[in-house]
């Protein structure tokens, strides 16, 4: 993919927060990675009422905290200065993983280096061996958060697929993920593989697929 | 009559010795015990096994501890944390052990500890590399893996107000690893920002209940890492 073409055609990173927050129904309890996914809270609409767990124990987390209303002890997982809504509640990280593990959390969106098409996730290793790896709550939170959404570029940096047929990067999890939103598309991981649910403006078929490292189903006539 | 203050930091690390396993509460900066750990690097115990969820930013607190030499091992979920270069120079040198857990399996790992369970089956990390050659199981149609718990000789945790048996309660998101750690230590050391009577905590809300805690110091006004490591500090 060229420069050119990134910045001509696609949905941006806001963009993209916003094809996942119109997906998260009313009463949904959610948890965001670090990253892109931390620019969801900011897009749920209006009239929906969704709370935020975030890992290091606050359920009730609210948007990024202002300048004046910064607290140190008030932190998101990417330990970033939030605040809390009225109603929410603290607790320690015992609890906050039993709430992840024991399925209490209905949707999680993460980020992601690869993707394939059985729903397999690599988010946290780049297999290099001399760097120190972190992994951090992403193995707990795709073991048990039965929904998962990726918030991705649709393509490397250097243009290199993401989706993929199988990853090559270490796993995070096996059949895990849901959904991948990116910057060309919204697709599903089905039974028989990606399922495009919705491309960005000035995106058609032959684009996207030449973007992606797996074969691509269009579900719908329209597409 | 039991009162559990120390006069001060170093009296309360005092026997903390070489080759100790230590959990130091904390996730980044939110709940690090700093006077604790500053108190344990003028202390001089070396060959130390840290559990925290990070390594540490810039030249203060756990990172300090790292650079003066003192840390054989981590076991953390995430050691790449904005400003934390101390762990990855040293680890990169082959300085230290990493034992890198999912955070969650670390907490459990912790809890168990602390309520007499040895081991547990969870579904984190199987199909990973994380969980090669550990032990499996399927319980229904899931497969799971075998973990191991965690204790220590020693905790150092932080908290907002704490009275004389220990009771103690937490201020937000710093309260993280401090419940379990302080039921999985043999020793549970704690800083608390402020001391009050017994009977001043409503029992309805203490959060860990004093028999998990041996030693208390107050500071009132800790030190805050995110402004030390912003400032260029160096401990010590």
């Amino acid at each position: 993919m060229t420069d050119v073409n990134r910045r001509t055609i696609g949905w941006s990173r806001e963009d993209i927060a916003r094809n996942i927050a119109n997906d998260i129904p009313d009463g949904a309890i959610v948890n965001l990675g670090i990253g892109l996914p931390e620019k969801v809270i900011d897009c749920i609409p209006q009239g929906r009422e969704v709370l935020f767990h975030t890992e290091n124990g606050l359920l009730g987390m609210g948007p990024s905290a202002s300048p004046t209303q910064v607290d140190l002890e008030l932190i998101n997982a990417g330990k970033k200065f939030v605040t809390a809504v009225p109603g929410a509640a603290y607790f320690h990280h015992a609890d906050s993983f039993m709430m992840i593990r024991g399925g209490h959390i209905d949707i999680c969106v993460l980020g992601a280096m690869q993707v394939a098409q059985n729903g397999d996730l690599a988010n946290w290793s780049m297999g290099e061996d001399d760097a120190a790896p972190a992994v951090g709550g992403a193995m707990d939170l795709v073991a048990g958060v039965r929904t998962i959404f990726v918030a991705t570029t649709h393509c490397t940096k250097d243009g290199e697929h993401k989706l993929l047929r199988a990853c090559t990067l270490p796993l995070t999890g096996r059949s895990v993920v849901t959904r991948v939103y990116t910057d060309l598309a919204t697709i599903a991981v089905g039974k028989h593989g990606f399922e495009v649910l919705q491309m960005a403006p000035g995106v058609d078929r032959t684009c996207l697929q030449q973007r992606s490292g797996a074969e691509l189903i269009f579900p719908r006539e329209s597409l | 009559m039991i009162d559990k203050r120390c006069a001060s930091a170093a009296e309360a690390v005092a026997d903390i010795f070489a080759g100790a396993t230590v959990l130091i509460g904390g996730f980044g900066a939110a709940g690090s015990p700093i006077e604790l750990i500053h108190a344990l690097i003028d202390q001089g115990a070396k060959g130390l096994t840290i559990v925290n969820n990070n390594t540490g930013s810039g030249h203060v607190g756990l990172a300090a501890l790292i650079e003066q030499g003192r840390v054989a091992k981590m076991i953390c979920s995430y050691p790449r944390t904005a400003n934390s270069t101390v762990f990855q120079d040293r680890y990169g040198k082959g300085e230290l052990e990493l034992e890198l857990v999912p955070q969650g399996t670390l907490a459990e790992r912790i809890r168990a500890g602390g309520a007499g369970i040895p081991a547990f089956y969870t579904p984190t990390a199987v199909g990973t590399s994380l969980a090669r050659g550990k032990e499996s199981r399927r319980f229904g149609d899931r497969e799971y893996v075998l973990e191991h718990a965690l204790t220590a000789d020693f905790a150092l945790i932080k908290c907002l107000r704490s009275d004389r048996y220990g009771n103690l309660v937490y201020n937000k998101t710093a309260r993280n690893f401090a419940p379990i750690m302080a039921a999985a230590a043999k020793t549970t050391i704690v800083q608390t920002q402020s001391y009050v009577a017994t009977g001043d905590l409503d029992p309805e809300v203490i959060v860990t209940p004093g028999l998990f805690v041996n030693r208390i110091v107050t500071i009132a006004e800790p030190l805050q890492e995110s402004a030390l490591v912003a400032a260029g500090a160096v401990y010590p």
